[in-house]
């Protein structure tokens, strides 16, 4: 049948069972509103932001299995959305942004709102296309959707002049799709695979370190699998944490610039390191000659080869599937009945527990002013550790990814590549949309949540019932514990002054609004807004938390694995394996 | 060191700005890059002459394999490989110097495509270091203009790069 390049755009994602898309409207995509307005397949969320509509999108899909799809004008309405492409794309996330534009023939004449959105999101997508002909709308929509999903997921964008979606064309919907230079690996290398399997089991200090991959991956099972059948410790970095579940015995914290003691030192003194999906990227382990003094294997599970080897050169590459090569590689490990020997694993297990000993997340605990780190154990106590937390970023960020145990992946949704402040909000929109029944708390700061606080509006408007959490120290926590740390006490522009009364806020936009001041009220607060009487409710707290707490453990740029700063309680203690075990140097 | 790599692309509106664009932003080097549709009109092939450690051309390989439109990469320095450079050079020929630029074209096996009283325009093709090389042996004076295109590379023998 013939049908319009709009009708075309709403048949698309109605075919590829897009639920919800998120966008704004403006001139360049005015017919693809109108074939919307016609159709009942999905639904529209209307944004206050275009940022906000990609954002909502990306934790759409981090919290389901799902490709988040936005839709966004030409000119600013691109150039809006560009923050929240860039974001999802550090962190691999599958979306399919589609952008208007202004018609072919204006293209290049600096038309009103008109900008070369290819060349604007080139570097931050994973693709894009600029679709020229309605003959090619429906076939283009099809490999977006294909590529975003496959492979290393990431965002595509789709820029449509507004001519194209005018234009009429027989449509019908591709069944398959086949890009003769696109084709993803899945399975690993047998012989590596092989190769791993006797590495582990010739270890005497084997650790497991898991990055967002095997989230993104859905290999979960398999890594808590592999783990629990070998009994060894796992780490989980930021992007990686639910793959194993926080309250794990085997699993020791989480690693990296604000990573536990025990995780930091393992890394820095196991002997087989089995990396799968994680990258090796700056926040993790700081500096790649350091990392690398104390001599270890390292195996690397990742579905992108450009992942591998471009910060720290490995013994055994193995690109692939996270999934499938976990279960290849559980499966040798037990029809050749390898494992670790019993008594350097049991070792390994004693020094590990005396790294633990010390609790490098301690704090000390006040009945006069409220912690921040109290109030996300709180959260976690009151949510039975069952909720999907978003963040926006910086110590609250890291914060709740430190003390909030997440029991399962796709459970801690943060954007940990690209650091951006007001992704927290739309985020928990999106992800109660994908999950309309889960606790959905939004954990941020006064900082980040003014940077995309319009959202309230369509939170209010499709009932999204999100719980905002704001620890409100009046400072832009992370920078100011950087001035303090590294520029002698000059609180340059990090004091938040003249902040809104944020309860009057979220009353306005038709929320409740909570204050909280004494530590003793942050249980009964955070009970009540996740109560029955406010379950669908947004409910807004402002917790006034210490202006000066920082977040240990903390590695300064440069400085290696071994190099912490700790908290008050551990200062200057040694971060080298203990007396009884010094010989760690020569082992491999 | 000096690599050239060859590139079988989609021949798409935009994949060039892919490869550059991937280029500038990781920081690598483009010595020369040359691109040209090849008999099958729906590939383009680029010679990309680069250089950089080898931990650097290893991930300048993988990121272009990375780009959708990359059908296929290699790396003509994995073994014997010919590379060609076309040089377009325009010289001030006049008078006693005439008979000597008609010569030193010969000896490096240029050939003189454009005559004016004034001027001789001389193609030659070779290698980058014979360009250069011709370009020494000649008075720098007497150079109007110079082109040249960058090298294109193509692999020895049996080794083929094809889908």
């Amino acid at each position: 049948m013939e049908l319009s390049g709009a009708e075309i755009v709403s048949r698309c994602l109605a075919e590829e069972g897009v639920e919800f898309l998120f966008g704004y409207p403006g001139g360049a995509v005015l017919e693809i509103y109108d074939s919307i307005f016609k159709q009942d397949r999905f639904k529209h969320v209307l944004v206050r932001h275009e940022q906000a509509a990609v954002h909502a999108a990306d934790a759409y899909s981090r919290s389901s299995n799902k490709v988040g799809v936005a839709l966004v004008t030409s000119g600013p309405g691109a150039t809006n959305a560009l923050t929240g492409i860039a974001t999802a794309y550090m962190d691999s996330i599958p979306l399919v942004v589609i952008s208007g534009q202004v018609p072919s023939a204006a293209i290049g004449l600096d038309a009103f709102q008109e900008v070369d959105m290819i060349g604007c999101s080139r570097p931050i997508v994973k693709h894009n296309f600029l679709v020229k002909d309605v003959r090619e709308l429906a076939a283009t929509f099809k490999k977006a959707f294909h590529i975003a999903a496959t492979g290393r997921p990431g965002p595509v964008v789709i820029d449509i002049p507004k001519d194209v979606t005018m234009a009429r064309t027989e449509y019908s919907y591709p069944e398959s799709v086949s890009i003769r230079s696109y084709n993803p690996p899945i399975k690993g290398h047998p012989g590596q695979i092989k190769k791993a399997a006797q590495l582990l089991a010739d270890a005497k200090r084997p650790y497991i370190y898991v990055g967002g991959g095997a989230v993104q991956g859905g290999a979960a099972a398999q890594v808590t699998e592999l783990v629990k059948m070998l009994n060894v410790p796992c780490t989980n970095t930021l992007m990686g944490l639910g793959a194993l579940d926080g309250t794990d015995p085997n699993f020791v914290g989480m690693l990296g610039m604000h990573g536990t003691y025990e995780a930091n030192l393992a890394m820095q003194y196991c002997d087989v390191l089995i990396a799968v999906g994680a990258r090796f990227d700056d926040r993790v382990i700081s500096v790649p000659g350091q990392f690398l003094s104390n001599p270890k294997k390292i195996v690397h599970i990742d579905i992108d080869p450009s992942s591998i080897a471009k910060r720290v050169k490995v013994d055994v590459p193995i690109v692939g599937d996270v999934k499938a090569v976990l279960t290849d590689l559980i499966a040798v490990l037990k029809e050749q009945n390898l494992k670790p020997n019993p008594d350097a694993l049991a070792n390994w297990w004693k020094q590990i527990d005396e790294w633990r000993k010390p609790n490098s997340l301690l704090y000390t605990p006040s009945t006069e002013v409220i912690k921040p780190q109290h109030v996300i154990e709180t959260l976690w106590k009151v949510t039975n550790g069952e909720a999907i937390v978003t963040s926006d970023v910086g110590q609250h960020q890291m914060w709740a990814a430190q003390y909030y145990k997440f029991r399962r992946p796709k459970q801690w949704i943060n954007s940990g590549g690209l650091g951006t402040m007001g992704f927290g909000l739309p985020a928990a929109m999106g992800a109660q949309l994908a999950n309309p029944n889960a606790q959905v708390a939004c954990v941020t700061g006064e900082g980040s949540i003014q940077m995309n606080i319009q959202e309230l509006s369509t939170c209010k408007q499709y009932h999204t019932p999100v719980k905002v959490l704001s620890l409100n120290n009046r400072y832009l926590g992370m920078v100011r514990q950087w001035q303090e740390f590294f520029y002698g006490t000059r609180y340059s522009e990090s004091y938040m002054d003249a902040l809104p009364d944020f309860v009057k806020i979220a009353e306005a936009y038709g929320h409740v609004g909570f204050k909280v001041e004494n530590p003793a009220d942050v249980e009964p607060v955070l009970k009540e807004a996740f109560g029955p009487a406010l379950k669908e409710r947004l409910v807004f707290i402002d917790f006034r938390t210490d202006q000066t707490e920082n977040v240990f453990p903390m590695i300064q740029n440069g400085r290696g694995l071994n190099q912490m700063d700790l908290p008050e309680h551990m200062r200057g203690m040694q971060q080298t394996p203990f007396e009884n075990n010094r010989d760690y140097g020569n082992l491999c | 060191m000096r690599h050239i790599l060859s590139v079988l692309i989609e021949n798409e509106a935009g994949a060039l700005s892919r490869v550059t664009g991937l280029f500038s932003a990781r920081g690598y080097n483009i010595d020369s890059l040359t691109v040209q549709t090849t008999e099958d009109p729906t590939l383009s092939r680029m010679t990309i002459v680069t250089h950089g450690s080898d931990d650097v051309i290893e991930q300048i390989t993988k990121q272009l394999n990375k780009l959708i439109e990359v059908v296929k990469v290699i790396d003509l320095n994995e073994a014997d490989h010919i590379e060609r450079e076309l040089m377009l050079i325009k010289v001030r020929a006049a008078g006693k110097d005439r008979e000597e630029l008609k010569r030193t074209a010969d000896i490096f096996r240029g050939r003189i495509i454009d005559v004016t009283e004034k001027t001789y325009t001389i193609e030659l093709t070779g290698t980058g270091e014979k360009l250069d090389a011709f370009i020494k042996a000649l008075d720098a004076t007497a150079i109007l203009e110079t082109v040249r295109t960058g090298a294109s590379g193509i692999g020895r023998g049996e080794r083929i790069l094809k889908i």
